[in-house]
């Protein structure tokens, strides 16, 4: 079934208060599509007076907001999950413009997993409780949650709607009001939802300033009245939020990407069945989503003994990967998300040539006959070894580097030798084998028999410069509230020391 | 003379000089990770705090140019050619507003040339 290119208005504002508030000093940037590099609409490049005045307005929705019930956050949550259900196609078809992924995906998985994430947040606020503790028999301790009041949000462009929906759900759960700022490439999926869900929210609890990091980014992140930044980007400026947390002694979430292995070991091969079939797969998630995912598996690991009878049909079904229109429910990859990121990924194509790794297929520019001015690239797979650059540094694109081991030790050398530790998959039919290595991955996310599968209410976060924090679950819930401890006595008698 | 591990192209110079009137003095340190990572960050002086475990390369048309030992530890065999491209990368980097993204390039040195390349050292 084929969609297609939604229609836009001309020109977008900020959403701040529970209004389209134009930027206070009149800029505006052109959004584009990376499908054909068409002009979408204009987006504000706003500064830090809309940064001051979005934080103003959010603290005065605080006033109220933070003191609301769960029961009424709770129903908030399933208002926006459904509100976005019923306009599911639309939202899709704005993603797949502004991002240049394909509407297998965004109809698939990110538009589905937005609303699942609402939903699981509706429920986690409604079901938690506090506790209370009897210290002695006149002694009662209380945990009490309270909201932290603003907190700022920066998201990236790989999954603009669904890291939006990650970072928005736990915080307007704990009763928190937010300033967020989308990613300058992939702006206006987040503005449209707020067109479809801003009659449901108190006006001010959600803003959503546009700009780019340096002046809009930046002013939000170093905030003196924002109470948490959460931060979904780069090493270089996850540091740099996290310095200015520092300066502001508040608490910075940071997830920061990976270099995730795949590992597939011997036993895959005993059976030529369905499990075998979903393994080729799991070799092939290295191309979803154009490869764009903090946790691509990047590095397939693959054991000796079959290589050769497993890489043969690993690539027969890269090979088969179906290229055209991103509207097009067929069509398997699509656009990657910006110029930049497309030069990108053709460099370390040119690096990996350079080291000597071995290409497999692919290992060029794809030219797409529909949309030649998109930036679309062929799904790549090269041989080499782990110290190589190709296996050690995000390419962020559907760029795959394999190598072998020969037994379990050396799949988890293999695997831990990496300065991240975001996701990670292995896959066997054998039990102990599996418990053993999941053990022994040093990552968040350790994918047994599958991979890319992101169902609320599984943490997802890092280990080393792969970040800190854990999102995607209710645990997230006390990465924005305080803890109050409220210490009661029942003795009627004083202490003695005065 | 040593062979340098950092350098910089035309086009790219023309726009450090544009950020540096801009802006003042300039300092490049390399991303990894997410979505913009793997790409060179152009920042003020003073505005990114070097870490004990940063790693100073060498200087690119005044500017000094930095990456952490973690990913050093990758870059030991190459040589990073600073480019600039049309684009809109995510990031504090101070180019984005200008429609302009600095990337990396990369020639992998030779054993003569890794032989004498300048040595990599701590940032502070």
């Amino acid at each position: 079934m084929a969609y297609q290119r939604p229609e836009f208005k001309e020109q977008f504002e900020n959403y701040i208060g529970g209004e389209w508030v134009a930027p206070v000093d009149g800029k505006y940037f052109d959004n584009t599509s990376p499908i054909d590099a068409s002009f979408i609409t204009r987006i504000p490049q706003s500064n830090a007076k809309d940064i001051d005045l979005a934080v103003e307005k959010a603290w005065e929705a605080a006033a109220t907001f933070n003191k609301t019930s769960p029961a009424e956050r709770s129903m908030l949550m399933f208002r926006i999950a459904d509100r976005i259900e019923e306009n599911i196609e639309k939202l899709a078809m704005v993603e797949t413009c502004d991002n240049g992924k394909g509407m297998r995906e965004t109809l698939g998985a990110d538009l589905p997993l937005v609303i699942d994430q609402f939903r699981y947040f509706g429920g986690c606020i409604r079901t938690e409780s506090g506790s209370v503790t009897n210290i002695d028999p006149d002694t009662v301790s209380m945990e009490v949650h309270e909201p932290l009041g603003v907190v700022a949000q920066i998201i990236p462009w790989n999954f603009p709607l669904l890291m939006a929906a990650w970072k928005i759900a736990p915080a307007l759960a704990t009763g928190n009001c937010i300033v967020i700022k989308p990613a300058e490439q992939t702006p206006v999926s987040l503005l449209v939802l707020m067109e479809i869900i801003g009659d449901l929210l108190p006006p001010g609890s959600l803003n959503v300033v546009n700009g780019f990091g340096v002046e809009c980014g930046k002013p939000l992140a170093s905030h003196p009245n924002v109470k948490k930044v959460a931060f979904t980007g780069e090493t270089s400026t996850g540091r740099l939020i996290m310095q200015y947390a520092a300066e502001n002694i508040i608490p910075a979430t940071t997830e920061l990407g990976g270099k995730s292995p795949n590992i597939f070991f011997e036993s895959i091969m005993d059976e030529d069945d369905e499990f075998l079939d979903k393994a080729i797969e799991g070799f092939v998630m290295f191309a979803l989503n154009q490869g764009q995912v903090c946790t691509c598996p990047s590095r397939a690991l693959i054991q000796e003994s079959i290589y050769d009878k497993f890489m043969e049909k690993c690539l027969a079904r890269v090979e088969a990967i179906t290229r055209g229109d991103p509207y097009e429910l067929g069509t398997m990859m699509s656009a990657q998300a910006s110029n930049d990121q497309y030069e990108k990924i053709m460099s370390y194509i040119d690096i990996g040539k350079q080291e000597g790794a071995e290409i497999l297929t692919g290992g060029s520019a794809y030219k797409n006959e529909q949309y030649p001015d998109g930036y679309y690239i062929e799904p790549t797979v090269f041989k080499g070894h782990n110290k190589m650059r190709i296996f050690q540094e995000e390419i962020f694109g559907p760029v795959l580097a394999v190598t072998t081991f020969k037994d379990e030790d050396e799949a988890l050398e293999i695997a831990n030798d990496t300065q991240f530790g975001l996701g990670s998959g292995l896959w066997s039919r054998d039990m102990h084998q599996v418990h053993k290595v999941s053990s022994g991955i040093q990552a968040g996310r350790v994918w047994v028999n599958c991979y890319h599968v992101y169902p609320a209410g599984a943490s997802f976060g890092g280990y080393k410069n792969s970040g800190i924090g854990r999102e995607n679950h209710a645990m997230m819930l006390s990465g924005y509230r305080h803890t109050k401890n409220v210490l009661i006595s029942y003795n009627k008698n004083k202490l003695g020391f005065f | 003379m040593p062979v340098e591990r950092v350098s910089v192209t035309q086009a790219a110079s023309e726009v450090i000089d544009r950020l540096r009137n801009e802006h003042g003095e300039l300092m490049f340190h390399l991303s990894g990770g997410c979505c913009d990572g793997s790409s060179p960050m152009c920042y003020p002086v003073g505005e990114f705090r070097l870490g004990g475990r940063d790693l100073y390369l060498g200087d690119i048309h005044g500017c000094g140019f930095y990456m952490h030992a973690d990913q050093f530890e990758y870059y030991k065999n190459s040589h990073t050619i600073v480019d600039v491209v049309q684009g809109r990368g995510a990031s504090f980097s101070l180019e984005i507003p200008l429609g302009l993204r600095f990337l990396i390039r990369t020639h992998i040195f030779s054993d003569e040339e890794l032989a004498d390349a300048r040595p990599a050292v701590a940032a502070n």
